[in-house]
């Protein structure tokens, strides 16, 4: 057999299921169990990252035909640039957070037995791993569904809690309906490659050939969009997202917020840059639309929140809204045939895909080593703990600083370029898009600024000042193991941050395969120190001399004010002259976002009171007070509550058939035989 | 190699952290009068920032490292910033690092560690300041990246340089859009400074402090390093609405004499900006905290009109 990238990638899908099966004869010995798996995990990411780094970097695609299944029926493979990509982005996070787990999940080994997790955990990153290299219908959507089921089991693993029961039921829910319009848009779209008689219709080869009616490709590219924006998370699909994030063990919620939703983002550019092909404009519209909508509710929602993985959960949406920017303005550039810009927002929409699975990866790994080390999710109850978790603290800031899209980090180089190709929508011919897509950009920026703002609460509030807690903790540092996963994370966050010449030359023929034009002549043009994304006159941002300079510009500072040795007198707090100031006097995460949700309250429903207690003397002097806040999002009670209620309401009345008396149903029975013998002659 | 591009790059560094002192003392010195006091003259910004250096500091028991990292970063992004911006010359080396993008972000980042530092040592001032000032900076940023975006459609770039280029070769003098965004840049440049009417850079009243409560714990040579990075943030952001919108003056050849001419017109430019922004200040009371939602809206809508106009009349 020789080795090429899809047997690389096959052999990685292989080793997983095989590691599957296997611990299922290792229960008895856990710790074993632990290891083993998340090497063999750690390995077999790192052969699909091989594969996906090698295809794209060799520009080629692999196709291959394996006759299992059902007959007639086998499944064809293809790994291509796009495929190979994502397959390097899950693969990349899958193998760091599988190094984080050998330490992460050695804590949850000593209170329960760790079996399912080790089983589901391989069987999650399989299907991600087959998703992206199926080539058919068929393998696709199951594929999807074995990613599904096992993730369901991920977010179900500490099922003794109520809230992770019903998590679970959340995301199962909205992920079958996601299914559902996911196998209707294929069945639109093999149904009209073949014809509806033959089956042969199915692979994505077949799609690829034909020719769809501009009303059916819309139907297909919209039900696309639904089930896979459902999976993505795209708001009001989204509710489903913050439940279940939050509740999963933390390598878990890192590898489903950081590559999950990615392999959505790979449907939809699937579906429409390779198998629809050619589409009008306002589909493009749509995605951008949506992805706006998702950026700034997704960051607004997150400020609201106080437990830090749930603010985590609501920045995916955040971030797989400025994907779907970047995905949209490229639909929209595309079918106005402007193949350059296209591939510059294609190449910004997917910088940013890589970008946010290591920062978000890194994000849920140090929130996962919080509350490993304290049993803690709630923000209020936390602070301070930069002296206790050193490492977690200054790993995590990277990832703050990352996903606020600041420089020198990852997350600002995606943002400058989504912004670089909104500035070139005034080459569309469409005025009304001349004047609407700025205003994007302005909703974009609003998007970064709200993230900063909201992560400097999120650091701030929880590693920054006193511990809030009532009992004074037994807080410790997070375990090699875990530091050597974030430590990589944080470190691909600089690199990706200050070489993006590298990267986008390597990943260039991902937008060749889609778009038909690269931009790495013209981003590397300079060498691989400028980015300047089409010309130098246009734009140009030099990661790597920002970096320098201001890291000498410091350096410089410090070693100058140390040449006189002044001394750091440590004295404590200053208290305003009042006794003594103490730990519930700083401001909380309710408290810092508080402007933010008064500015833009009417987004929110809000339900806020203060109680006094009445015996006080005087109503200036409260003994107690009681504050109450609850924030729920709005599209719960627009969108869903009249579904679940509907729902509800037509299961009683169906219910009322059910008589438990046998004579009713033996009426039922006659009366369906007479009626179908009436009908169905 | 050409070494004119580097020694102007030097200068203008150099001029950054030398004047930037002087500016603030300039507009100290004309509120003073303006108010009917004396002022303690043009050099004491100078004073102050030595003597700051010359104190030991004190520091809270609970700093961590990132209250002492703080100061270092909120110069060294400020120093960077003043490499960037074309003030003397349009050819700048480092200006092709760093379009106006990329200057926006370098103060975020400043802003950003600065809102931590505010929270790191656990006092409610602090974490006051870090709430107040990231609110507004995020109803502020929108709106200074629109007032830039209708700039860098008229100019075709994001380019500092490309965009002085163009406006100063006349192309684009004296249109609708490029008023309604200088209106927008001049309310956004007063929240950025934290000036009146957002913010009172001489207050410590705790009702009213912004910038100030979350520097509140700041001592000796770190205070100095802030106050310093302040200066120059002010300074850069007048010079860069003069560079951006009256570019006059600018040297475009590369010639010594050009460079001194430069300096002499972005002085008397300075001067005349110092002028305007105390008459805004002694003017104008400081906003509540929640009218600011007006003001930074409509400094948006000021800069949504430019870009409007900028479809529709140019």
């Amino acid at each position: 057999m020789m080795l090429d990238p899809l047997n690389l990638a096959g052999s990685a899908i292989f080793l997983l299921f095989a590691m599957a099966f296997l611990a299922m004869f290792l229960t008895g010995r856990q710790r074993l169990l632990n290891t083993l798996s998340f090497i063999a995990a750690a390995a077999a990411s790192l052969a699909a990252t091989a594969a996906g780094v090698w295809v794209v970097g060799s520009n080629i695609a692999i196709q291959a035909v394996m006759s299992i299944g059902l007959p007639d029926l086998p499944f064809h493979l293809r790994l291509d640039p796009l495929a190979g990509f994502f397959m390097t982005v899950v693969g990349l996070l899958s193998f760091i957070v599988s190094v984080y787990s050998l330490g992460y999940v050695k804590g949850i080994a000593r209170q329960r037995p760790i079996t399912r997790l080790v089983i589901f955990y391989a069987l999650f990153l399989a299907g991600m791993f087959m998703v992206i290299l199926a080539d058919d219908a068929l393998f696709f959507l199951i594929s999807w569904e074995v990613m599904a089921a096992a993730s369901y089991f991920l977010v179900f693993f500490e099922d003794e809690r109520v809230e992770n029961r019903r998590a679970s039921f959340l995301y199962m829910v909205v992920a079958h309906v996601g299914a559902i319009a996911i196998l209707l848009s294929f069945g639109v779209m093999s149904g009209l490659a073949t014809g509806f008689e033959g089956f042969h219709g199915y692979t994505f080869d077949a799609m690829r050939q034909a020719q769809f009616p501009s009303a059916w490709a819309t139907a297909a590219f919209l039900l696309a969009f639904v089930g896979f924006g459902a999976k993505a998370g795209v708001i009001p699909l989204h509710v489903w997202l913050p439940e279940a994030h939050p509740v999963a063990p933390s390598n878990v919620s890192a590898l489903m917020s950081g590559v999950m939703l990615k392999t959505a983002i790979y449907g939809i550019v699937r579906v429409t840059f390779d198998l629809i092909r050619v589409f009008p404009w306002w589909w493009g519209t749509v995605v951008l639309v949506f992805g706006l909508i998702s950026a700034v509710m997704g960051v607004l929602y997150a400020l609201m929140q106080h437990d830090l993985k749930r603010l985590l959960a609501y920045h995916s949406v955040e971030n797989i809204g400025i994907i779907l920017i970047g995905i949209g303005l490229a639909m929209i550039f595309r079918s106005f045939n402007f193949p350059l810009l296209a591939a510059l927002a294609l190449t910004a929409g997917l910088y940013h895909t890589l970008n946010h699975a290591i920062f978000k990866g890194l994000l849920f790994m140090g929130a996962g080593s919080v509350l490993h080390a304290t049993g803690e999710r709630n923000m209020e109850e936390m602070g301070g703990l930069i002296r206790y978790m050193p490492w977690t603290a200054a790993l995590f800031l990277v990832g703050c600083i990352a996903i606020s899209g600041l420089p020198p980090f990852n997350g600002f180089v995606s943002e400058w370029l989504t912004f670089q190709a909104f500035l070139l929508s005034p080459s569309l011919p469409s005025p009304l898009m001349k004047l609407l897509i700025p205003m994007g950009a302005a909703l974009l920026a609003l998007t970064a600024a709200l993230a900063a703002a909201c992560f400097v609460k999120a650091f701030g509030v929880t590693f920054l000042g006193h511990w809030r807690g009532h009992h004074t903790p037994h807080i410790h540092e997070a375990d090699w193991f875990m530091r050597v996963g974030m430590i990589m994370a944080a470190a691909l966050c600089l690199c990706f941050g200050i070489l993006p010449t590298l990267v986008i030359d390597w990943m260039d023929t991902v937008s060749g395969q889609l778009v038909g034009t690269r931009i790495g002549e013209s981003a590397g043009a300079f060498g691989w120190m400028w980015l300047t994304p089409v010309a130098r006159e246009r734009a140009s941002y030099s990661g790597p001399l920002v970096f320098l300079v201001t890291l000498s510009v410091i350096v410089i500072a410090y070693l100058l004010l140390h040449v006189r040795a002044g001394s750091i007198k440590r004295v404590p707090l200053w208290d305003c002259g009042f006794e003594k100031v103490t730990p519930r006097m700083q401001y909380t995460a309710t408290a810092f976002s508080m402007p933010i949700r008064r500015i833009f309250g009417f987004l929110f429903s809000i339900r806020e009171q203060v109680r006094l207690n009445p015996q006080a003397p005087h109503r200036a002097f409260p003994r107690r007070m009681h504050y109450y806040l609850r924030i729920r999002d709005r599209f719960w009670n627009w969108l869903y509550k009249p579904i679940v209620d509907i729902s509800f309401w037509i299961s009683r009345t169906a219910g009322r058939l059910q008589q438990g008396r046998i004579q009713a149903y033996l009426i039922y029975s006659f009366v369906t035989i007479i009626v179908l013998l009436i009908f169905m002659r | 190699m050409n070494v004119y591009p580097f020694i102007s790059e030097i200068l203008q560094i150099a001029i950054v952290l030398g004047i930037a002192p002087a500016f603030i003392g300039w507009v100290r010195m004309l509120k003073c009068w303006s108010q009917g006091r004396t002022s303690a003259g043009l050099l004491q910004p100078y004073r102050d920032i030595s003597k700051l250096f010359a104190k030991d500091v004190v520091l809270a028991e609970n700093a961590s490292w990132i209250f002492r990292f703080t100061p270092y970063l909120v110069f060294g992004t400020t120093v960077l910033a003043g490499g960037i911006i074309p003030m003397l010359s349009i050819d700048l080396p480092l200006s092709a690092t760093a379009d106006v993008i990329v200057l926006v972000a370098l103060f975020a980042i400043a802003r950003f560690f600065t809102a931590l530092a505010g929270m790191d040592i656990g006092t409610a001032f602090g974490g006051m300041g870090s709430s107040r000032e990231m609110t507004i900076a995020s109803l502020a940023e929108p709106a200074m990246l629109m007032a830039i975006f209708t700039i860098s459609l008229a100019a075709r770039s994001t380019s500092l340089s490309q965009i002085v280029q163009v406006i100063y070769s006349g192309q684009s003098v004296l249109r609708p859009s490029l008023a309604f965004a200088f209106l927008a840049f001049v309310l956004i440049s007063l929240a950025e400074t934290g000036r009146i009417p957002v913010d009172n850079p001489a207050t410590h009243l705790e009702l009213t402090m912004i910038h100030e409560a979350m520097i509140l714990e700041y001592s000796g040579r770190h205070l100095a390093l802030i106050e310093w990075a302040g200066m120059m943030k002010l300074f850069l952001f007048m010079s860069l609405g003069a560079v951006l919108f009256f570019p006059w003056g600018i040297d475009a050849t590369g010639s010594a004499v050009g460079v001194v001419l430069a300096f002499v017109f972005l002085l008397l430019k300075l001067a005349v900006s110092g002028v305007i922004l105390v008459l805004i200040e002694t003017g104008l009371a400081k906003m509540r905290l929640f009218r600011l939602t007006e003001f930074l809206g409509s400094a948006f809508l000021m800069a949504t009109l430019g870009m409007l106009a900028y479809y529709i009349l140019d």
